[in-house]
């Protein structure tokens, strides 16, 4: 396939997002819509499995009337966005100082042995993948991750085992959209 | 029990909501405000309270107000920073999570005074529930008539929306997030101008971090000397201070701006003292960017005085034995912690956060976590700890914005208090190679193998 064929591929964005997107627009000036391309891009990488393929961003970019490019170099200088599929469930864990010194570190080594993946993986079945983030704003409350829209905090060892076994269970919210 | 000023309502049930919220006198501010003053009279009153931006940087916020460009009849805005990344500080997302009116009604009475009529508050897309909660908050405030057109009658109009980032701690830095909040990557811009002349859209721009703006609903209800009557000298009210690390009660606090620090940390209203019964090392008192002080520092100053929660007294010493407020994120260590490994981890976020416009920051940054990481690691050599000072004084004042200071500070000091820790590492390196070299082993009870090699030396 080559490339003009995956950038003409389709994607579909539900009316609910498009309507989304629609009011993102109107909080900003007439001509400055562009100002809306942070948001909407969270908003289209929910609907998306949690990351960004090539044709979503240029739907976002046809959306808000600029370059395909002008999304391209936002997504990739953010941490937020993915650029590759990820797990249903992605930990993200604070690899900063604060977290450190309620130990973090351990924490991310028994979540990766436990899930039997290093950092940046996804597990065979596509259900989990751990990443590393800086400061999240929570280290008086570390160790931390974030899943979705939510921060779990003053983690254990057995607290972990007990979300990993309820994202299983299918039991976890992870966005709170409306 | 230290003046509460932001906090006193925060624990009243159903106070994030409107209806609560206006019971408890919310939004009186805003009647007082539009309906009896003039914008230049609330400029003149937050400068009598001797307000400084609680973002960071300190600057007197009604100075900063008085800066914005009104001749040019361009239309002007303010924007709310609530980009809160600097590690260690927690206090912004505790305020907007449970005060979201009092955030919306010191940015009316803000943009007010500015003669703003579009505001914006920016928060860092990993908050996002926080995001909505702000959202919901804003349609009631609209729905009251707080918002939107001819406010209270008085035929001021004002439009408020909340907008996020997505992960980049640059976007704190206010051209960029100037540059974040126009849609673009978060690039610092060069200043002169300054936003108060160009920043949003081209537009004058005053950005404030969200506790200075909370600051305003109090200083316009009570007036601007009553704050200035807290606190001590050119530090006046009172400060939010996010406390973390090795200290029994992490959280965030309100501490009036004149507590001596060892009462911060020790006393049962605050901190609580330290987590268990490992004495206290060192302490970061105003996120990452600030120097670290050693433990003896840190409640006394070098000429002996008590050492006080103020910007004047926290800075006492200068970068020789001072530090400052910053942030307010209070970050404790106690003895278990390595100040190299916290170097390292400090610089490595630096270097992953750098935009990497200046070479001096991209470079010297990555530069600076490699050698830390290798002298963390056991593979360091001696001159790398001249090396290491070289290249931060480097990067100090050379660079666009102050992110480069910021990675640059924290190295120098390390160095300047803990330099026998670096020494340490290099010479001993099977005694650091496990993680947690100093939790079996504190450095002060293998210190003085450092100077039996000296003797030997000699
Ligand atoms: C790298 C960098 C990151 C910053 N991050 C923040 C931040 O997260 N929140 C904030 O309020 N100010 C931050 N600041 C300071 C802002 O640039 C700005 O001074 C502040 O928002 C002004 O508001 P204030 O006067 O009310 O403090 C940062 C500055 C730099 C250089
Ligand atoms: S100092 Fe660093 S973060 Fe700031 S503009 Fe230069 S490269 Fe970017
Ligand atoms: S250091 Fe982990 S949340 Fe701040």
């Amino acid at each position: 396939m080559g490339l003009t064929e995956v950038i003409k591929e389709d994607v579909k964005f539900s009316d609910k997002l498009l309507a989304r997107i629609a009011e993102l627009k109107s909080h900003f000036p007439e001509g400055k819509h562009k100002s809306a391309l942070i948001t909407v891009l969270h908003e289209a990488q929910d609907e998306h499995d949690n990351w960004l393929s090539v044709p979503v961003m240029d739907k976002v970019a046809e959306l808000l009337n600029i370059l395909p490019i002008e999304v391209y170099e936002v997504v990739s200088f953010y941490t937020m966005y993915n650029q590759k599929p990820v797990g249903k469930y992605s930990f993200e864990f604070c690899r900063t100082s604060c977290c450190c010194l309620r130990g973090a570190e351990d924490l991310i080594e028994y979540t990766c042995k436990k899930l039997g993946v290093e950092e940046g993986q996804v597990t065979p079945d596509g259900l989990f993948s751990v990443k590393t983030t800086e400061c999240l704003g929570a280290c008086g409350y570390a160790p931390m991750l974030q899943l979705g829209d939510y921060y779990h905090e003053f983690l254990t060892p057995e607290k972990m085992d007990k979300l990993i076994d309820d994202c299983k269970a299918g039991k976890v919210e992870f966005y709170s959209k409306g | 029990m230290g003046r509460k000023i932001l906090l006193e309502q925060v624990n009243i049930p159903g106070i994030n909501t409107y209806e609560v919220y206006r019971s408890k006198g919310g939004y009186a501010s805003v009647e007082k405000a539009l309906k009896t003053k003039a914008p230049n009279d609330i400029v003149e009153e937050v400068k009598k309270s001797g307000l400084r931006g609680r973002g960071g940087a300190g600057f007197p916020t009604g100075m900063k107000w008085s800066f914005i460009d009104k001749k040019s009849g361009k239309p002007r805005h303010l924007v709310c920073n609530a980009d809160e990344s600097e590690p260690g500080t927690f206090k912004d997302r505790y305020l907007m999570e449970k005060l979201p009116h009092l955030l919306i009604e010191g940015m009316i009475v803000s943009s007010f005074a500015l003669e703003a009529h579009l505001s914006y508050i920016y928060i860092r897309g990993e908050y996002m529930w926080i995001y909505k909660i702000l959202e919901k908050a804003i349609k009631e405030a609209y729905a009251a008539g707080w918002l939107g057109k001819n406010i209270l009658g008085t035929g001021y109009n004002l439009d408020l929306y909340v907008t996020c980032g997505a992960g980049a701690y640059i976007c704190g830095e206010e051209t960029a997030l100037i540059e974040s909040l126009e849609g673009k990557r978060g690039n610092p811009r060069i200043k002169p101008p300054f936003p108060a002349v160009v920043g949003l859209y081209g537009n004058p721009t005053v950005v404030n971090n969200v506790e200075t703006l909370m600051d305003v609903p109090w200083i316009i209800n009570n007036g601007g000397e009553e704050f200035a009557k807290i606190g001590i000298g050119k530090s006046t009210g009172t400060k939010l201070i996010s406390a973390s690390g090795n200290i029994k009660k992490p959280g965030v606090y309100e501490i009036e701006l004149s507590i001596p620090v060892e009462e911060f940390v020790m006393s049962d209203e605050y901190c609580g003292g330290m987590e268990t019964s490992r004495p206290l090392k060192a302490c970061v008192p105003g996120g990452s960017s600030v120097p670290i002080l050693p433990s003896n520092l840190l409640f006394k100053t070098a000429k002996g005085e008590t050492r006080l929660m103020t910007y004047e007294s926290m800075a006492d010493g200068g970068f020789a034995t001072g530090s400052m407020i910053g942030s307010g994120g209070f970050i404790v260590y106690d003895d278990r912690a390595c100040v190299v490994r916290n170097t390292w981890n400090f610089t490595r976020f630096y270097q992953h956060e750098s935009c990497g416009q200046c070479s001096p920051c991209r470079e010297g940054t990555g530069w600076m976590e490699k050698i830390l990481w290798r002298l963390e690691h056991g593979y360091g050599n001696i001159e790398d700890i001249d090396l290491l000072w070289d290249i931060q004084r480097k990067i100090e004042g050379n660079t666009i914005c102050p992110l480069g200071d910021a990675a640059a500070w924290p190295v120098a000091a390390a160095i300047r208090h803990f330099r026998d820790e670096f020494e340490f590492h290099v010479k001993f390196p099977e005694r650091i190679k496990y993680r947690k070299h100093f939790e079996m082993q504190p450095f002060e009870s293998v210190k003085h193998l450092l100077q039996k090699q000296v003797e030997v030396a000699v």
